[in-house]
């Protein structure tokens, strides 16, 4: 039923793209919301069906991933959640896996954020993976949700300095004192490696900025796939690696089922997104080459 | 009034109102049926507002607005009150008052006085919205410039200047041990020597060119002329590049909502 779906809509979209390609070069104009149209058919076609395909990993990606491999049980890692239901879609998956991975290795994880709207998303996060698939992680002593604080880069400027003075208690109020997982942590220097994710301002940058450079502290980026390109400049010497988007994502996923067995029947969302992704790259490159033949033919008959 | 607009509204009320029953009626199993009415009620407003900021595509229209201007106003709500609850609640008010720190039921930390310069600066930012102290504004405006200049400086020397410039000082031969031993391990692997070789001339020659493509005391002609076009070659392909990671974040926004409308409202799909 799936296949038969799939040949269906590729038919369609396909057939409709030839179509289109004709009708423009008789000299007409496509309207713009033909375009939003076959670009919403070919995404939602391949949501139905579950279109999928094989992730290869890339040495940037994995190396995000040996790095938390390479670390010694009980290491301190720092998860950022920077970012909102906007970039959701993309980041949340990275978010997920970084979590799953660093519990399965036995790393002590630290989950804040410097965007207000992260603190839903990092407390979702906690719900549906740390309490439901690790029920022994014990609050405190594996994990600690520090919550969110105002003031961008202020906080991570005190953060490098002295974690108490930004977060004299954690989300719930409970003093970073009584907290065992802070213990051996006065600042951000303490931790063996900080994971930011986001694609705004503050976010990833600002950490190799404030907390990277400063502290000498490993830094690889879960990025929104619009700011990807600027922080790709940073790596391999300020970000040890980094995740570009959803395909970044689907990739550390398609890592953690390799090379965990146990994590084949968890959601896996930046993987099932792959599918109406590439479908909608497809038909974006098919309008952008119709776009250049119409445009060649037009000029040459200009010139005639 | 046309009578048009008032059939749509008629419509998209009435089918709210049908997704509101159908969706309350399949809440899980244990929960109340107020919790179900909730639950079905807050999905098909989801769906409702989806469908709003979509429907801008086909053209603007009052559906859309009210989507927009609900969604601008809850932001600024919701940064406002989570930053009263975290930041004044949890950092000030233990450090400046043991009253207010009871009132909010938070411990109280020790009083100190420098802490009363922020929420100070706070008020005098706020004095921007008199029309007679409104100048008082600039002292609180300086402050924030000045320690955001002086934050910044250091940070952004090092990390995006000097950081960079030690980043781009690659070697063009890595790991060289001679032309032999070069083809004898011959590999296209992403991680092997003649990748990293190739990338890292690619690194060096680019910024050089891009540099010079940006140098404007000497006439772009002869080797400099294409090493100029070079350079300009090596920013469209870096334009390129951030245009194909911004069509794959709007398509992962884009597949984000539709598995929500398939999935969760409509129940078409499994999550």
């Amino acid at each position: 039923m799936t296949n038969i779906g799939v040949i269906i809509s590729m038919v369609f979209i396909f057939g409709g793209l030839l179509a289109i390609m004709i009708y423009s070069l008789r000299g007409k104009d496509i309207d713009r919301r033909i375009i939003f149209l076959f670009v919403f058919i070919s995404v939602a076609t391949s949501v139905i069906f579950n279109v999928e395909f094989k992730e290869y990993p890339t040495v940037i990606v994995k190396k995000v991933f040996d790095k938390i491999e390479s670390l010694p049980p009980g290491s301190k890692v720092l998860i950022s959640f920077d970012f909102d239901p906007a970039m959701k879609p993309e980041v949340f998956p990275m978010a997920n896996a970084f979590v799953r991975h660093c519990l399965v290795k036995g790393h002590k994880i630290y989950l804040m954020t410097i965007w207000a709207t992260g603190q839903a998303l990092m407390n979702e996060t906690v719900e549906t993976v740390i309490k439901e698939e690790f029920p022994d992680a014990v609050y405190g002593e594996d994990y600690v949700t520090l919550g969110f604080k105002a003031g961008g880069v202020g906080v991570l400027n005190v953060i490098i300095t002295d974690f108490r003075k930004m977060y004299p208690t954690d989300e719930h109020g409970t003093s970073l004192d009584s907290i065992p997982l802070f213990a051996e942590v006065k600042s951000a220097k303490d931790l063996d490696l900080v994971l930011p994710i986001g694609g705004g301002q503050p976010g990833p940058k600002e950490w190799i900025l404030f907390i990277g450079d400063p502290g000498d502290v490993p830094i690889a980026p879960g990025l929104a796939a619009v700011v990807a390109p600027l922080i790709y400049p940073y790596y391999p010497k300020q970000a040890i690696g980094l995740l570009g988007g959803v395909k970044g994502a689907a990739e550390y996923e398609s890592l953690l089922r390799q090379v965990y067995p146990q994590f084949q029947d968890v959601p896996a969302p930046a993987l099932r997104m792959m599918g109406p992704q590439t479908m909608a790259h497809i038909v974006i490159m098919a309008f952008i080459v119709i776009g250049n033949i119409t445009y060649f033919r037009s000029r040459r008959r200009g010139a005639e | 009034m046309r009578k048009g607009p008032i059939i749509i509204t008629a419509a998209v009320a009435l089918f709210f109102v049908i997704s509101w029953i159908i969706k309350s009626g399949g809440a899980p199993e244990g929960s109340s049926s107020y919790d179900a009415i909730a639950e079905g009620f807050w999905l098909t407003f989801a769906a409702f507002l989806t469908l709003a900021i979509l429907s801008f595509l086909y053209k603007d229209n009052p559906f859309y607005k009210f989507a927009e201007h609900l969604y601008v106003g809850v932001s600024a709500a919701y940064w406002m009150s989570l930053g009263f609850w975290t930041t004044l609640v949890a950092n000030l008010f233990p450090r400046i008052s043991m009253t207010l720190s009871e009132w909010f039921q938070v411990e109280f930390i020790s009083y100190q006085y420098h802490f009363w310069v922020p929420p100070i600066l706070g008020v005098l930012l706020l004095m921007r919205l008199s029309p007679k102290g409104g100048w008082l504004s600039r002292w609180a405006l300086a402050f924030i410039v000045g320690t955001t200049a002086g934050l910044n400086l250091p940070r952004f020397l090092r990390s995006d200047f000097i950081e960079q410039i030690s980043s781009t000082m690659l070697p063009i031969l890595v790991n060289w041990q001679g032309f032999g031993d070069f083809f004898t391990n011959f590999s296209l692997s992403a991680s092997g020597q003649f990748v990293s070789i190739v990338s890292n001339f690619l690194v060096v020659l680019g910024v050089l060119c891009g540099i010079i493509y940006f140098f404007f005391s000497k006439e772009h002609k002869g080797a400099f002329g294409a090493a100029s076009r070079f350079g300009i070659w090596v920013l469209m392909v870096t334009f390129g590049a951030s245009f194909g990671y911004t069509v794959m974040g709007r398509i992962s926004l884009l597949v984000g909502r539709l598995t929500f409308l398939l999935d969760d409202w409509l129940g078409i799909i499994s999550g």
